[in-house]
């Protein structure tokens, strides 16, 4: 097994997980409705658990240091998470659409991982699978109700929201190091294959919801090799600045 | 973009202007959705039992609101939701129909002392079957 791809892997979806994970949980107590506050900074919570789950394989197999170190003591430059996820949060349209995107891209990459050579990894793919699925059914229904059943501004809120995502969302795929390893050791897909798949089924949930898909959109590229936006380093101190005050306490 | 104050929008969206004097607009009333009512299963086989409710546009997204609000923990195997609109119910004031005059024992099960007979018969029966 291609430990370095694994881990390349693993810290690509990881860090994603976890941004995003702080990303949605900023939403908490400020939700348009008490129920969907709960809803989504639960789904928050799942994130990072899937986070803390991929860190610990990272450490188990990879040598690579515990959840806590991982996600807490790295700074940007070690970051692979894409832009899409490190963007403030806007409006509810907007985080609804990022949930989508995203969550659509999760449910891709996580079910193709239930077939990984690598056990754990498959194991985790499986354990997770349900908590993908209603994530999956909460950001479809979101998306079909203000886009179809709500009113004119909702559905312009969705489509301007979609189209300044799309371009980030696509970024989601950029390219690891080691994509050929990752196939060839029967790792993972890849990253085209997911794209590919993630734009079927993207297109499939939207059917009904009336909203556009944006097309011949350039990708925007640079968080998988470390290259980030202006928000990250802000997200990151506010995110690590309790742990980092004493990174040996025990919690 | 403007610049950034802080990033939680929490406090960003605590920007009001603190010089503003105009009071603000109320609420309009009704302005939440209507209710649903959540009856959550356990076990496969076992009666869903009521559980409270939440707010929802329709049954699709009062479905999907009610599995984080009251199937997040414990197991669950099935949730229903009902609008509270076509739960048909008593008014307050007809409570009295459920009173009922207490000599009336006959009524109710405890009132029938068949334990003793069924003890009595299954006692004979097994002497019997021993013979």
């Amino acid at each position: 097994m291609n430990t370095h791809a694994l881990t390349d892997l693993c810290y690509r979806m990881a860090d994603d997980e976890l941004i995003l994970a702080h990303r949605h949980s900023e939403w908490t107590g400020l939700g348009p409705l008490l129920e969907e506050d709960i809803a989504f900074s639960s789904i928050a919570q799942d994130k990072l658990g899937h986070a803390q789950a991929l860190f610990t394989i990272m450490h188990d197999l990879g040598g690579e240091p515990d959840a806590d170190t991982a996600a807490f003591m790295r700074d940007e430059l070690k970051m692979r998470c894409s832009h899409f996820v490190e963007l403030p949060n806007g409006e509810y349209d907007f985080s609804l659409v990022r949930h989508f995107l995203f969550d659509v891209a999760e449910y891709v990459r996580w079910t193709a991982l239930v077939q990984s050579s690598v056990e754990p990894l498959a194991n985790l793919a499986r354990k997770i699978h349900g908590e993908l699925k209603y994530h999956l059914y909460h950001a479809q229904t979101w998306m079909v109700q203000l886009g179809a059943n709500g009113n004119e501004e909702s559905h312009a809120r969705m489509q301007s929201a979609l189209n300044e995502a799309w371009p980030y969302a696509l970024g989601m795929f950029e390219p690891g190091e080691f994509e050929d390893a990752l196939i060839a050791d029967g790792i993972f897909i890849g990253e085209a294959v997911a794209q590919q798949r993630w734009l079927e089924l993207v297109t499939e949930l939207l059917q009904s919801s009336t909203l556009m898909i944006p097309t011949q959109v350039e990708p925007i590229y640079g968080g998988r090799k470390g290259h980030h936006t202006e928000h990250l380093k802000p997200l990151l101190d506010e995110m690590t600045e309790v742990y980092r005050i004493d990174p040996s306490a025990e919690w | 973009m403007a610049t950034i104050i802080s990033l939680d929008p929490r406090v960003t969206r605590m920007q009001i202007d603190p010089e503003r004097k105009d009071p603000l607009e109320p609420k309009p009333e009704l302005d939440q959705f209507q209710t649903f009512e959540v009856f959550h299963q356990g076990k496969s086989g076992a009666h869903h039992m009521h559980v409270g409710c939440v707010h929802a546009p329709n049954h699709e997204l009062a479905l999907l609101l009610a599995k984080e609000q009251y199937a997040r923990r414990g197991q669950t195997v099935n949730l229903w939701v009902v609008n509270t609109r076509d739960v048909f119910t008593m008014s307050a004031e007809d409570t009295d129909v459920f009173a009922t005059t207490p000599e009336k024992k006959y009524r109710e099960v405890s009132a029938y002392m068949v334990r003793n007979k069924v003890e009595a018969f299954k006692k004979q029966n097994t002497e019997g079957s021993t013979e």
